[in-house]
C-alpha cells in the first residue's frame, strides 16, 4: 500500500524549485504529447517557450497578456494565505469591466484627463462590492465563499450580457450586443507605438511592488500568515477573523475589477458579452504557480501568458490542435500539484498488516 | 516599415514557414482562416474549414492555408488575427461576429493583407463583409416543421439575441404559422455559440415542454443527438449532422462557403480583389437545403421543394406581409415584403411568439 509521509527536514529550496521543475516536466509530457500527434516535439516546444521572447511584438503582447493574471492573482494571494478562497475573480472582474466602461459611457461626449482616473476607480469599487457579496454572506451568515463566489461569476456574465444588449448597447450597431467603441481619453494610453502594450501594465508593476511590501514588511501582511498557519493564535493576537475575511475578499474584488476596467480600456476598447477571457480563472492557477509571492506571481504570470502566446503560433505554424495546446496548460497546473505533493511528503511502500 | 515587413519575411523564411516558391518564381498565395469553434464541431466552423479544404483542393500548390480554431472572441482575437497577418498570409477569413471590430483594428495596421470578415456589418478598404441568408433556409425548415410537429409545439435552441438569429426564429415561425395555426414555438436562449452540454439541456428543457420538433441556432450537434435518443425530431444547422441523427434528422441548413472562398482567393490572385459585402442565400448556394428525409410525407418534400425553388427565383421572401411585430403594430402591409435594412438590424419578433426578447 502506498502511503505519503511528510518529509523532515528543511525542505524550503525544494519548495523554491518545484515550480520550475513543474515547468520542466511539463515541457517533456508536452513534447510527448506532440510527437505522439506526429508532431516536431522540439520546435513545438521551441515555438512555444522561445519564439514569443524573439519578436517583439510577441513580447508586448506577452505583457498585455500577463497584466490581468498577475494583477488578479496577486489580490487572491492574500486571501489564500490567510485560508479564504475567492474564487469569483472572473466575476469580479467582469463587474469592474461594467462599472468602469459604463463610466466611460455616461462621458462619451465628454473628454478629459480625470476620466480614466475616475474610470479606474469606479472599476475597482465595482469589482471590490461583487466581492463583498460572499465577504457578507460568509461573516454574517457562514456562508461558503468558494460556493457563492463562483455562482456570482455566471451573475455577472450574464449582467453584462444583459446590459449590453440593452442600456449599454450602441445606438448605431444594428442592435448587436457591444456597447460604443470608448472614445480616445477613455482608453488606457499605450506604452509602445504599434503594440498594444498599455499603461496598466506599469500599474500593474506598482501594485506588485506594493503588495510585496504589504506582504512582508508591514502588518497585514503578519495577519495574514498568522491567520493562515495558526488561526487560534491569530485570535488570540487579536486579528479579527471578520477584518481580515472582508479585507482579503475585497482587496482581491477590488484587483480583479481593475484588471477588468484595464482589460476593457486596454485591448478590447469596448464592452462586449466576450470580454471575460477566464482570466480570473487562469489567475489561480498563477497564484499557485508563483507561491503566494508577489514577485513569484509575475513570473508565474509571463510563463502562463507565454503557453497561451506560444500555443497560438504553434497552433498555426504547425496546425496542433487547440485541444492539445489546452492539455498542455492543464499539465502545467497538474504538475505543479503533483510536484508540490510529492516535495513535502515522501511515497512510502508499505506492506498490508496481515 | 517596408524593412520591417522584409525582416519578418526574411525570419518567416529561415524557420521556414512559408512554402516552396513554385516554378514561375511566385510564392504559393498565404490564406489564414480563424474559426471560433473547433474545427471538429460538426456545425459552423466545420463548414468553414470544408471551404478551406475546397481551396486547397481547388489551387493545389498555387496556395498555402492555415488555420486557428477555438479562437475566443474578447481580447485575445485581435492577437491572433495580428499573428497571421504578421506571419506572410495575404488573405485572412475571420469567420464569427465577435471579430468584426479586431479585424478592423489589424487591417488598419496591415494594409497590403486582404481581410474578410463573416457576419458582421462593418468594411474598409482592405475588409470586406459576407454571410448567408440563412433565413431563407429558415423557412424551408420551418414549413417542414410545422407540417411534422404533433404537439404543435417547436423548441428552438437560439444563441445570442443579435439580429441574425432573430431573423431566423421569425422566418421559421412564419412559415411553421402558415401551415399549421396552432403552432407554438417555445425558445430558449443559451448564450453561448459552441457548448455542447449546454445545448443538449436546452434541448431536454424543450423536450419536457412539449416540444417534438427542434430546431437551433447553435453549432454542435448535441441536440440532434438528444433528439435522436427521444425519438423526436431536428434539424441540421450549419452543416448537414446526418451522422448524429439518421432518424431524427428531417432536414437541415447547410453553410457552403466553398464557391466563396474560391472566388475571393482568385480574386486576390487576379489582382481584382475589392472590398465589398455579400450577403448570398439559397440561389448562389451560399444557403443549401440539406437532402430530406423520407420522414416527410412526398407532399411535403414537394411543397417544401417548391419554397426552395420560389425562393432561388426570386419569386418568394421569407418575410412577405401582412405581418405585425409582435406587439401588434404592423410591420409589412399585405403583399411587401422586408428591406435588408430592416432584416440586417431586426431586433423584434413577429406577432404569435411567445415571451420577450432578451433585451
Amino acid at each position: 500500500m502506498l502511503t505519503l509521509e511528510p518529509r523532515t527536514g528543511n525542505t524550503h529550496l525544494l519548495q523554491t524549485l518545484t515550480p520550475v521543475l513543474a515547468v520542466a516536466i511539463t515541457m517533456l509530457a508536452g513534447a510527448a504529447l506532440f510527437a505522439s500527434l506526429g508532431k516536431d516535439p522540439v520546435e513545438a516546444i521551441r515555438i512555444i517557450f522561445l519564439d514569443p521572447l524573439l519578436d517583439p511584438y510577441s513580447r508586448s503582447e506577452l505583457l498585455v497578456k500577463a497584466a490581468p493574471l498577475a494583477l488578479i492573482a496577486i489580490g487572491l494571494s492574500f486571501g489564500f494565505r490567510a485560508g479564504i478562497w475567492n474564487i469569483g475573480a472572473e466575476g469580479q472582474f467582469i463587474i469592474g469591466a461594467l462599472t468602469g466602461g459604463a463610466t466611460a459611457l455616461a462621458f462619451y461626449d465628454i473628454s478629459g484627463v480625470w476620466l480614466l482616473p475616475l474610470m479606474a476607480i469606479a472599476g475597482a469599487l465595482g469589482g471590490f462590492a461583487w466581492a463583498m457579496i460572499p465577504a457578507i454572506l460568509k461573516t454574517r451568515w457562514g456562508a461558503n465563499e468558494i460556493l457563492v463566489s463562483l455562482m456570482l461569476v455566471y451573475v455577472a456574465e450574464l449582467l453584462l450580457s444583459a446590459l449590453v444588449s440593452g442600456p449599454l448597447r450602441d445606438p448605431d450597431g444594428f442592435n448587436f450586443p457591444e456597447s460604443r467603441q470608448f472614445h480616445d481619453s477613455a482608453t488606457l494610453p499605450i506604452l509602445l507605438a504599434g503594440t498594444r502594450a498599455h499603461i496598466g501594465i506599469l500599474i500593474t508593476l506598482g501594485i506588485s511592488v506594493a503588495a510585496y511590501v504589504a506582504l512582508h514588511r508591514h502588518v497585514f501582511g503578519y495577519h495574514i500568515k498568522l491567520m493562515g498557519s495558526a488561526p487560534r493564535a491569530a485570535s488570540f493576537a487579536g486579528v479579527s477573523t471578520t477584518t481580515m475575511t472582508a479585507a482579503c475578499l475585497g482587496l482581491s474584488g477590488a484587483l480583479a475589477g481593475l484588471a477588468g476596467l484595464f482589460e476593457a480600456a486596454g485591448p478590447v476598447g469596448q464592452l462586449v458579452p466576450s470580454l471575460p477571457a477566464g482570466y480570473g480563472f487562469t489567475a489561480i492557477i498563477v497564484a499557485f504557480l508563483g507561491r503566494l509571492d508577489p514577485l513569484g506571481i509575475v513570473l508565474a504570470s509571463l510563463v502562463v501568458a507565454l503557453t497561451y502566446i506560444g500555443g497560438e503560433t504553434a497552433q498555426f505554424t504547425l496546425q496542433i490542435p487547440a485541444a492539445a495546446i489546452s492539455v498542455f496548460q492543464g499539465m502545467l497546473l497538474f504538475f505543479l500539484l503533483a510536484v508540490d505533493v510529492l516535495a513535502r511528503f515522501r511515497v512510502k511502500y508499505m506492506r498490508r498488516a496481515q | 516599415m517596408m524593412n520591417r515587413r522584409n525582416l519578418l519575411v526574411a525570419a518567416a523564411l529561415a524557420l521556414g514557414l512559408t512554402g516552396p516558391v513554385l516554378a514561375d518564381g511566385h510564392e504559393p498565395l498565404k490564406v489564414g482562416f480563424i474559426y471560433v469553434g473547433p474545427v471538429g464541431d460538426f456545425g459552423w466552423s466545420y463548414e468553414h474549414d470544408q471551404g478551406r479544404l475546397a481551396v486547397e483542393e481547388h489551387f493545389g500548390d498555387k496556395v498555402e492555408t492555415t488555420f486557428l480554431e477555438s479562437v475566443p472572441e474578447g481580447p485575445d482575437a485581435e492577437r491572433a488575427i495580428r499573428q497571421m497577418a504578421q506571419s506572410g498570409h495575404d488573405l485572412i477569413f475571420t469567420t464569427s461576429f465577435g471579430y468584426m471590430n479586431p479585424t478592423l483594428k489589424v487591417a488598419e495596421q496591415f494594409p497590403d493583407v486582404k481581410f474578410e470578415h463573416a457576419t458582421g456589418f462593418k468594411r474598409a478598404d482592405n475588409v470586406s463583409t459576407y454571410s448567408g441568408r440563412f433565413y431563407e433556409g429558415r423557412t424551408v425548415l420551418g414549413h417542414i416543421a410545422g407540417k411534422m410537429t404533433e404537439s404543435n409545439v417547436i423548441g428552438y435552441i437560439a444563441s445570442f439575441p443579435i439580429p441574425e438569429v432573430v431573423r431566423g426564429i421569425n422566418s421559421a415561425y412564419l412559415a411553421a404559422k402558415a401551415v399549421n395555426p396552432e403552432v407554438e414555438f417555445k425558445i430558449v436562449w443559451v448564450n453561448t455559440w459552441f457548448d455542447p452540454a449546454k445545448e443538449a439541456d436546452a434541448a431536454n428543457a424543450l423536450i419536457e415542454q412539449g416540444a417534438d420538433v427542434i430546431m437551433q441556432h447553435t453549432d454542435s450537434p448535441a441536440a440532434m443527438t438528444i433528439a435522436e435518443e427521444k425519438g423526436i425530431y431536428a434539424f441540421g444547422q450549419a452543416s448537414d449532422m446526418k451522422q448524429f441523427g439518421p432518424n431524427a434528422r428531417l432536414s437541415s441548413i447547410i453553410d457552403n462557403w466553398a464557391p466563396y472562398y474560391i472566388d475571393r482567393v482568385q480574386a486576390v490572385m487576379d489582382g481584382t480583389w475589392e472590398s465589398k459585402d455579400t450577403w448570398d442565400g439559397i440561389a448562389p448556394g451560399m444557403t443549401e437545403i440539406g437532402e430530406f428525409s423520407d420522414k416527410i410525407p412526398a407532399d411535403v418534400r414537394a411543397e417544401a421543394q417548391a419554397i426552395a425553388d420560389a425562393i432561388a427565383a426570386g419569386e418568394m421572401h421569407s418575410f412577405t406581409g401582412p405581418v405585425n411585430k409582435q406587439d401588434g403594430t404592423p410591420w409589412l402591409a399585405a403583399g411587401e415584403t422586408a428591406d435588408d435594412g430592416t432584416l440586417l438590424g431586426m431586433n423584434f419578433y413577429v406577432e404569435g411568439i411567445e415571451g420577450t426578447l432578451p433585451n
